[in-house]
């Protein structure tokens, strides 16, 4: 073959429809361009013809497994039969759109998704990191939305291994160049360091947009006659194949490409067009709209005309180029970023190409909107393209994958933290509270947080590193939404199903710290290689385990992604499914933060504790141990607990809330101190350790003012939560006093803290 | 009493001041960076973000944009102007305010509740703050480290035309800890720090930014 990554069956010219039928035994390059023989077998059949070149390039980027959840797809049904209601009302848009959507009232809706950019982000960080972050705010556009805020769940490697000093720096200072550029607060996350990450960092994208009920888009091409417009940026040579080499392959099976893999990122002509879709949105020029991303042209056009009801024409030759030398297969392959594609009525059309001149925004008519069945499109006046959109789009193949249960968790699940040696002395437990509060994974995160613009627009009322993020969407009433994200995989790599529950749970649990609602659910679900046995095991428990806790909730799935081949040779990742929980808040001013800002208030932890270490940060951090079974997961408590949450914050019960979860109560009370400098005096059962490291889920600890604890008693009464009181904060106090605990300064509290990453990354 | 806010393509806090606006009891206008009038403003502030993406310099682009044809001389006869952080950068690009801002010595982006001293409480933008008076407002930005030459910096000091300095640890460098400086006059303030997002009980570090826009509208109707 030639080096090509596309190879031509010719040299004369391109590759037509006419010539495609003549020439059926002409020699095709599906195997590099990632597809199966029985794959290619079956395009063959569609067609009843060989593909041209350009239809087989559509269909190798549209059938990878990022676009066309091949591998994932049977399990992700079972998302579907949770019912597509919220608890405060219905779901207006579900999976298959871009983003879901929600309604929160008032006549407001919201839509969010997460998604993956992991292996770009491997590749090349701070592109990586930024084009994904761009990627997801586009999903949220293509809703009629305006993107009001972004989140970033990350995972490195090892703090000290020289892979995450390559990475870390390069993926913040990307998330942070595209997203602070936008304007879009961000506004929470997850960092997460551990060796299985190591040639797998985990890039996760969340952006949460507000749109009212009458301007929800959905990206499909009706009307006979309507313009297919696409706006935006040029298309470049960059980002060919991207998520067929880089996200559906392991990288040691990748080939050599002539063209960079990764997109890059223009944050500026994000921003331009960000607002001048929001100006064709007021304007009510758009008839449906669809962002370019993955998978480039080939996905916005096949996507558009498979949800309308007709046809499509495209002449390709007029899609305007920074590279005049690229190739049409590489046009409709090309992922470069900032590009939209519009579906616009004739009669609209000047009203639209004036909106878009005002922001200088370039935009071309490649074609419009036909009563056939097939999408056609033309290169220098030939038919290259001749498929039903549908077959593109939609009808990928669909695989029941081999699912085994891994052989190694028995002896994983037999080998249990309750055998590890405890602290025994006052000395000995002040000493371990330390060791796990400076650990990467619960040390203070300013270094990369403080990278991030959290206070754009003026609507962020929580952030990091409060539980969850809460902005405002309507200034006039205070309405709000809550945002968090959270996965502990150290759990789901013990098991699965109880571990997908907990990440669900404990993001349910952060949304209600700050008195939110949760109502609605969107998932990342990052795995190994989808053709291990193991890892599909793994997979589907995760989703049995999302789709029965959603149903526990009451709260649907709405969209989400999947990132397969997340794995070094035959080693894979832990099972990480990142649950992100979205609540809403009638009114933001009664949202509970989550350090407690003066002296004098009780402390209470709600939930009960149990003898829980496996997998515990104790047990990672002090023994370098990971075993046993998960904490016991209750679903019913967690909402018990949720309810008391949500109502105190209503009823002004209570004046700050901490979720518990990694490092227990230990950390919840340190971080508790340091957050606003005010001390603490503890007094907890005879059983000090467990009580501050067991990791029992369904816990918080709340501070409320004295006049306010019977009525706290009486919420957890009614509902049924377990209620004990730890202490009070105190302003005269330097630091934390423990009973049984040598006690420890703020000062020496915010050096174990604080130090940790600075340390690394200077 | 309206207050102009100009928008260039790549602003971001430009809704955030015209909301500061509001709250002070202003009467917010948007201005289009392409606008060839000013519109009758009485003021104008200049929001923070990244005119026209920022690639070449911060400021560097918008300072040639046809509203500044109509500012720069407005400014200069006295028409109250506030630059915040993007705009002050553009008010430096325009030399409306001497010296520059550069990339942080840190070389990171920084977002950051920061503590500042108020400096000089007799300009248009200052006038309900008290000197001496210490403030908490937040801080972001990528290139906020304030340079000039030492004989400028010792005219600035000379002529009480530091209008508010960093304390506690320097956020990025800026010399002298110079955290917002003032023209002759007193019309024309440039600052880093973000005041629009110190407004709102519950939304930022404090409301301690309210005051610069009471104080611009303050000092127009004693005007």
């Amino acid at each position: 073959m030639t080096d090509n990554i596309i190879q031509a069956p010719s040299t004369e010219g391109v590759d037509t429809v006419g010539r495609a039928a003549e020439s059926p035994d002409v020699v095709q390059p599906w195997a590099q361009l990632g597809l199966k023989e029985e794959e290619y077998a079956r395009i063959r059949e569609i067609l009843g013809r060989r593909p041209t070149s350009a239809e087989l390039a559509m269909y190798s980027v549209m059938w990878s497994e990022h676009c066309s959840y091949k591998s994932s797809k049977v399990h992700l049904r079972r998302f579907g039969d949770l019912p597509a209601e919220t608890p405060i009302g219905k779901q207006l848009a579900g999976i298959g759109e871009n983003a879901g959507v929600v309604d929160i009232g008032q006549g407001w809706a919201v839509t969010f998704k997460i998604e993956s950019h992991n292996h770009p982000s491997y590749i090349e960080p701070h592109q990586g990191a930024a084009t994904g972050v761009g990627g997801i705010v586009r999903d949220i556009m293509a809703m009629g939305a305006r993107p009001i805020a972004v989140m970033d769940p990350l995972r490195f490697g090892a703090l000290d291994h020289p892979d995450t000093l390559r990475v870390l720096p390069g993926v913040v200072a990307g998330i942070g160049g595209y997203g602070n550029c936008l304007g879009l607060p961000n506004i929470g996350g997850e960092v997460v360091f551990d060796e299985c990450y190591q040639g797998n960092p985990l890039v996760n994208a969340l952006c949460v947009g507000a749109l009212r009920h009458e301007d929800l888009h959905l990206a499909k091409a009706t009307g006979v006659g309507n313009k297919v417009v696409l706006f935006g940026a040029k298309t470049g040579g960059d980002g060919i194949g991207g998520v067929s080499v880089l996200a559906s392959e392991t990288f040691d099976s990748a080939g050599p490409t002539k063209r960079p893999s990764v997109q890059v990122g223009d944050p500026f002509a994000e921003k331009v067009l960000i607002e001048c879709c929001l100006d064709l949105y007021r304007a009510g020029v758009v008839e449906g709209i669809q962002d370019l991303g993955g998978a480039g042209l080939s996905c916005a056009t096949s996507e558009l005309a498979s949800a309308g009801d007709g046809g499509m024409t495209i002449e390709l030759d007029t899609v305007p180029l920074r590279d005049a030398s690229l190739r049409p297969e590489e046009i409709l392959m090309s992922e470069s970023q900032e590009r939209m594609m519009a579906v616009v009525a004739p009669d609209q059309l000047e009203e639209f190409l004036a909106i878009t001149d005002r922001w200088d925004v370039e935009a071309t008519v490649l074609g419009e909107v036909t009563d056939g069945t097939h999408l056609l499109i033309s290169w220098h006046g030939e038919t290259i393209v001749d498929v039903p959109p549908r077959s593109v789009a939609h009808d990928g193949p669909v695989y029941e994958r081999p699912m085994q249960r891994p052989a190694y968790l028995d002896a994983l699940q037999a080998d249990s933290a309750l055998g590890l040696t405890r602290p025994s002395t006052p000395a000995e437990l002040r000493e371990q509270l330390l060791q796990v509060l400076a650990s990467p994974n619960i040390c203070d995160k300013s270094w990369i947080t403080d990278q991030y613009d959290r206070y754009v627009r003026g609507n962020t009322s929580l952030a990091m590193p409060d539980d969850a993020g809460v902005v405002r969407v309507d200034e006039s009433t205070g309405l709000g939404v809550a945002l968090s994200t959270d996965c502990n995989a150290r759990f789901a790599q013990l098991d699965p199903y109880a571990g997908a529950q907990l990440a669900l749970a404990e993001a349910y649990r952060n949304v209600a710290t700050t008195g939110a609602l949760p109502v609605a659910v969107s998932d990342c679900l990052n795995f190994g290689s989808p053709e291990d046995a193991g890892v599909m095991w793994q997979f589907s428990q995760a989703v049995d385990g999302i789709v029965d806790g959603c149903r526990a909730f009451g709260v649907p799935v709405t969209g989400g992604n999947v990132s397969f081949y997340n794995q070094t040779g035959a080693t894979a990742i832990h099972p990480t499914p990142v649950l992100s929980v979205l609540g809403v808040l009638e009114d933001v001013a009664r949202r509970t933060p989550s350090g407690w800002s003066t002296g004098g208030l009780y402390l209470f932890q709600l939930g009960a504790t149990r003898e829980e270490f496996d997998g515990s940060e104790w047990a990672g951090v002090v023994h370098d141990h990971l075993g046993g079974t998960p904490p016991r997961v209750d679903l019913a408590a967690e909402r018990a607990l949720a309810d008391v949450l949500v109502q105190g914050a209503r009823d002004g019960v209570l004046a700050a809330a901490h979720d518990l979860s990694q490092g227990g109560l230990a950390v919840a009370l340190m971080e508790g101190v340091l957050r606003h400098g005010i001390g603490a005096r503890i007094s907890l059962s005879d059983n000090v350790f467990t009580d501050l490291f067991s990791e029992s889920a369904a816990r918080a600890v709340v501070a409320v003012a004295p006049e306010h604890a019977d009525a706290l008693a009486s919420l957890c009464d009614e509902h049924g939560v377990e209620m004990s009181a730890i202490g009070v904060t105190a302003a005269e106090i330097d630091g934390l006093q423990i009973e049984g605990v040598d006690s420890m300064t703020l000062e020496e509290l915010r050096r174990a803290h604080t130090d940790t990453l600075p340390a690394v990354f200077g | 009493m309206k207050i102009g806010v100009v928008t260039f393509p790549g602003s971001l806090d430009d809704h955030d001041s015209q909301r500061a606006i509001r709250l002070a009891g202003g009467k917010a206008v948007s201005l289009w960076h392409a606008d060839a009038d000013l519109h009758g403003v009485d003021a104008v502030v200049l929001p923070g973000g990244f005119s026209y993406g920022d690639y070449l310099r911060a400021g560097a682009i918008a300072r040639f944009a046809p509203v500044m044809d109509k500012l720069v001389p407005a400014a200069q006869g006295g028409l109250p102007v506030l630059g915040i952080c993007n705009g002050f950068q553009v008010l430096c690009e325009s030399h409306l305010l001497p010296g520059a801002l550069i990339r942080n010595d840190h070389r990171k982006f920084i977002c950051t509740d920061q503590r500042l001293r108020v400096e000089n409480d007799s300009t248009a933008w200052t006038g309900d703050f008290e000197s001496g008076q210490e403030i908490l407002i937040a801080l972001k930005n990528g290139e906020g480290g304030y340079v000039a030459d030492e004989a400028t910096l010792d005219a600035l000091e000379g002529e009480g035309r530091v209008a508010f300095r960093y304390l506690g640890a320097n956020p990025n460098g800026s010399y002298r800890d110079i955290a917002g400086i003032t023209n002759e006059r007193g019309n024309v303030v440039g600052l880093m720090p973000h005041p629009e997002h110190c407004v709102e009980s519950g939304f930022g570090p404090s409301t301690d930014g309210l005051a610069f826009f009471t104080s611009v509208l303050h000092s127009l109707v004693d005007a």
